[in-house]
C-alpha cells in the first residue's frame, strides 16, 4: 500500500517536470536568436553549476577556481581544434579527460588542507591558469587575445551553428547531466560525498577514505567543466583569458550556494538567479552590477539555505538542530 | 648586490602595505571565522576618500603644514572606512552569524561586488590621479635609492603593527579580543561583550585597511576602483600564509609575500608575479598545511 502510494506521488511529480521541460525545448521555435543564445548560456552555466556542486555541494570543500577546469577545457579543444582540425564532438570527451587530469593532478597535494585554506589555493590555481593563457606558454594559448577560428561542432554533416541548433545541442547535454547527477546523488558515492562533507572523521571510521572521495569530486567535477568548456568554445569560436577569470569562478559559486549546495533543481533556479535575471535587467546597465551585489546579500540573509535546497542538506541540519536543542533542555545527548 | 638591496627595499615597502591589509582579514576570522571577501574595498575606500579629502579645498591650508595635514588626513579616512566596516558588519554578516559558512562567504563576495560597483558609480571607471605629496625627496643609502614616501610607509606600518600587537596582548582589552577568538559562549559567561569586541574589530582591520589603501594612493599616484580585488587577494594570500587568525602570522605573510613578490618580478619574471606569489604560498601549504605560524589543530573526535 505505502509503496503504491509512493509510485502515485512519484509519478505525480514526474507529470509537471516533463511538461516544463517539454514547453522548454519549444523555446527556440519562439524565441529570437539573442534570447535563445540567453538560454544557450543559461545551459553552460547550469553545466558548469552543476559541475561545482558535485565539489562545493556533494563533497562540501571550498573552491573559488573553477574556472580554471573550465578554461582548461576550453583551451584543450580551442588548441587541438585549431591544429590539428580534429572535430569538436570527439575533442569533447578529451577536453574532458584534460580536465579532469589537470584537477588530478593539482589538488592531490593540497586535499588535506582545511575549508578556508583550500579556498585561497582553488583561488590560486584559478589566477595561475588565467595568468598563463595571457603569458601565452609555448606560443599555444595565443596571449591576451586567446585563440580564433575555432570550428563549429558538428554530427553526422550536420553542423550546429545557428543559436536554435546550439540549444538543443546544450541543453540536450544539461538534461543528460541532470539525470546523470540524479542517478549520482543517491549511489554509493554520493553518499559517501554527503558523508564525508557532514563529518570527515566518521566518514573515515566507517572505511571511507576520504581522500579519494575528495579527489574524485575534483575530477568529476572537473571533468563536467571541461565538457562546458568545449561548448562554450563552440558556441563562440574564439576564447580569451578574461572570460575564465575569477568573478566567473565567483558566478559559479554564487550559482550553487544561492540555488542550495547540494540540490540539482538548486542549480537550476541559482543559474537563474545569477545569469539569466541580470540579463533581463541589462537595461539598467551601469547600476546593474550594484543591484547585483546587493542581492546576493539579501539572498544569503533571508535564504540562508538556498532557494531551493536538497532535501537531504535540511533533513541533516534539522537533526543537528533538534539533538542541540535536546542537550539543551538537559536531556541526555 | 645592489639591485638586490633595492628590490628588498621595494619588497619591504609593498609588504608592509600588504602585512596591513592582512591584518583585517587575520582579525576578522581570527573572530568570526570568516573570510571578508569585501575588505579588499575597504582598503580601495580608503584611496578613494583620501583622494575626496586632498582635493577638497577646505583641506589645502592644511596641507601647508604637510605633518600635521598628513596626519589629519590618515585619522579622517581611518574614522570614515572603519564607520562603513562596522556598517558592513551590520547589514552583510551579523544576520548570517549562524548560518553555514558558504553562505556568509556568499554574502561577502556580494557586498564586495556592492561595494566595488558603488565606487565605480560615483567616482568613474577610470584611473584618478593622486597629487603629489613629497615624493621626490629621495636618498641614497649606499647606491640604493630610498623615498620619503617609502620610509612614511614603512614606519607608519611598523607603528600601527606594534601598536596592535601590543593592543592585543598587553591589555585587558586585548584579552577579551583574544577570548572571544577562541569561544563566543564561554567569553559571555565571563562576562565580555563579544557583539562589542566584534564591533572593534570591524573598526580596527578597516582602519588599518585604509591607511593602506591612503599610502598606495600617496605613493603611486593614481587610484581605480578595482585595485581593492588586486591588493586584497594579495594580502589574502599573505594572511594565509602566515596562518589566518594570527595577528603576528599576518605581519610576517605580507612582508614575506612583498619581498617574494618583487623578487619574483625582479628576477625571474614581471608577467608572472602574481602566478609565483601564489605557487610559492601552494607550497607553503603543503609544508605546513595552517601557515607558518598557524596552530596545527587537531581533529576532533
Amino acid at each position: 500500500m505505502k509503496e503504491r502510494l509512493r509510485n502515485i506521488r512519484n509519478r505525480h511529480h514526474w507529470w509537471p517536470l516533463v511538461l516544463l521541460g517539454a514547453g522548454w525545448f519549444c523555446v527556440p521555435l519562439f524565441a529570437n536568436s539573442y534570447w535563445t543564445d540567453v538560454a544557450n548560456f543559461f545551459g553552460i552555466y547550469m553545466l558548469l553549476g552543476l559541475s561545482l556542486n558535485i565539489i562545493v555541494g556533494y563533497a562540501g570543500m571550498f573552491n573559488l577556481g573553477h574556472a580554471a577546469f573550465y578554461a582548461v577545457g576550453a583551451y584543450t579543444t580551442a588548441i587541438i581544434n585549431t591544429r590539428f582540425g580534429i572535430p569538436l564532438l570527439v575533442l569533447m570527451p578529451i577536453a574532458a579527460l584534460t580536465a579532469a587530469g589537470f584537477a588530478a593532478l593539482i589538488t592531490r597535494p593540497v586535499l588535506h588542507l582545511r575549508g578556508d585554506y583550500l579556498c585561497i589555493v582553488t583561488i590560486g590555481f584559478g589566477e595561475i591558469v588565467r595568468i598563463a593563457l595571457i603569458n601565452n606558454p609555448f606560443g599555444l594559448t595565443g596571449g591576451p587575445n586567446g585563440v580564433l577560428g575555432i570550428d563549429r561542432p558538428a554530427l553526422f554533416g550536420f553542423t550546429f551553428y545557428q543559436p536554435g541548433h546550439f540549444f538543443y545541442l546544450i541543453w540536450v547535454i544539461v538534461i543528460l547531466v541532470m539525470f546523470g547527477m540524479r542517478r549520482l546523488e543517491n549511489s554509493r558515492l554520493g553518499r559517501a560525498w554527503n558523508y564525508v562533507r557532514e563529518d570527515e572523521l566518521a566518514a573515515e571510521a566507517m572505511g571511507i577514505d576520504a581522500t579519494n572521495m575528495k579527489l574524485l569530486a575534483f575530477i568529476l567535477g572537473a571533468g563536467l567543466a571541461g565538457i562546458a568548456g568545449t561548448l562554450y568554445a563552440g558556441k563562440m569560436t574564439v576564447i580569451a583569458p578574461e572570460s575564465f577569470g575569477f568573478w566567473e569562478s565567483v558566478v559559479m559559486f554564487a550559482i550553487v550556494v544561492l540555488g542550495g549546495p547540494g540540490s540539482i533543481p538548486g542549480v537550476v533556479v541559482g543559474t537563474f538567479g545569477m545569469f539569466v535575471l541580470p540579463e533581463i535587467f541589462r537595461g539598467f546597465s551601469s547600476a546593474r552590477m550594484l543591484v547585483f551585489g546587493a542581492a546576493m546579500m539579501l539572498m544569503m540573509i533571508f535564504r540562508p539555505q538556498g532557494l531551493w535546497p536538497s532535501q537531504r542538506v535540511l533533513r541533516v541540519r534539522q537533526a543537528e538542530g533538534l539533538e542541540s536543542q535536546g542537550s539543551a533542555a538537559g536531556r541526555p545527548a | 648586490m645592489q639591485e638586490f638591496l633595492q628590490q628588498l627595499v621595494n619588497g619591504l615597502t609593498m609588504g608592509s602595505v600588504y602585512a596591513l591589509v592582512a591584518l583585517g582579514y587575520t582579525m576578522v576570522y581570527g573572530i568570526l571565522k570568516l573570510i571578508n571577501f569585501a575588505h579588499g574595498e575597504l582598503f580601495m575606500l580608503g584611496g578613494f576618500f583620501g583622494l575626496t579629502w586632498l582635493t577638497a579645498s577646505a583641506f589645502s591650508g592644511l596641507l601647508k603644514s604637510p605633518l600635521l595635514g598628513l596626519l589629519v588626513l590618515f585619522l579622517l579616512v581611518m574614522a570614515m572606512v572603519a564607520v562603513i566596516g562596522v556598517l558592513l558588519d551590520r547589514v552583510a554578516y551579523k544576520p548570517l552569524r549562524r548560518s553555514p559558512r558558504l553562505t556568509a562567504v556568499v554574502s561577502a563576495l556580494g557586498a564586495s561586488i556592492f561595494l566595488q560597483n558603488a565606487v565605480m558609480l560615483v567616482f568613474g571607471s577610470g584611473y584618478l590621479v593622486f597629487p603629489d605629496v613629497a615624493r621626490d625627496i629621495y636618498w641614497m643609502v649606499g647606491g640604493v635609492k630610498i623615498t620619503l614616501m617609502r620610509v612614511i610607509i614603512f614606519l607608519v606600518a611598523v607603528c600601527f603593527m606594534v601598536g596592535l600587537y601590543l593592543l592585543v596582548q598587553k591589555t585587558q582589552l586585548g584579552a577579551a579580543m583574544r577570548a572571544a577568538s577562541l569561544d563566543h559562549d564561554t567569553s559571555r559567561l565571563m562576562g565580555i561583550d563579544v557583539d562589542k569586541i566584534i564591533m572593534l574589530v570591524f573598526v580596527i582591520g578597516p582602519a588599518l585597511g585604509a591607511a593602506a589603501g591612503l599610502m598606495v594612493g600617496l605613493y603611486y599616484r593614481q587610484i581605480n576602483f578595482a585595485m581593492g580585488w588586486t591588493y586584497g587577494i594579495r594580502a589574502f594570500t599573505a594572511a594565509i600564509m602566515g596562518g589566518i587568525g594570527n595577528i603576528p602570522g599576518a605581519m610576517i605573510g605580507g612582508l614575506l609575500l612583498g619581498i617574494i613578490e618583487t623578487l619574483g618580478a625582479g628576477y625571474i619574471s614581471a608577467t608572472w608575479k602574481d602566478a609565483i606569489s601564489f605557487a610559492i604560498l601552494i607550497f607553503i601549504l603543503i609544508w605546513r598545511p595552517t601557515g607558518l605560524l598557524g596552530e596545527r589543530v587537531a581533529d576532533k573526535v
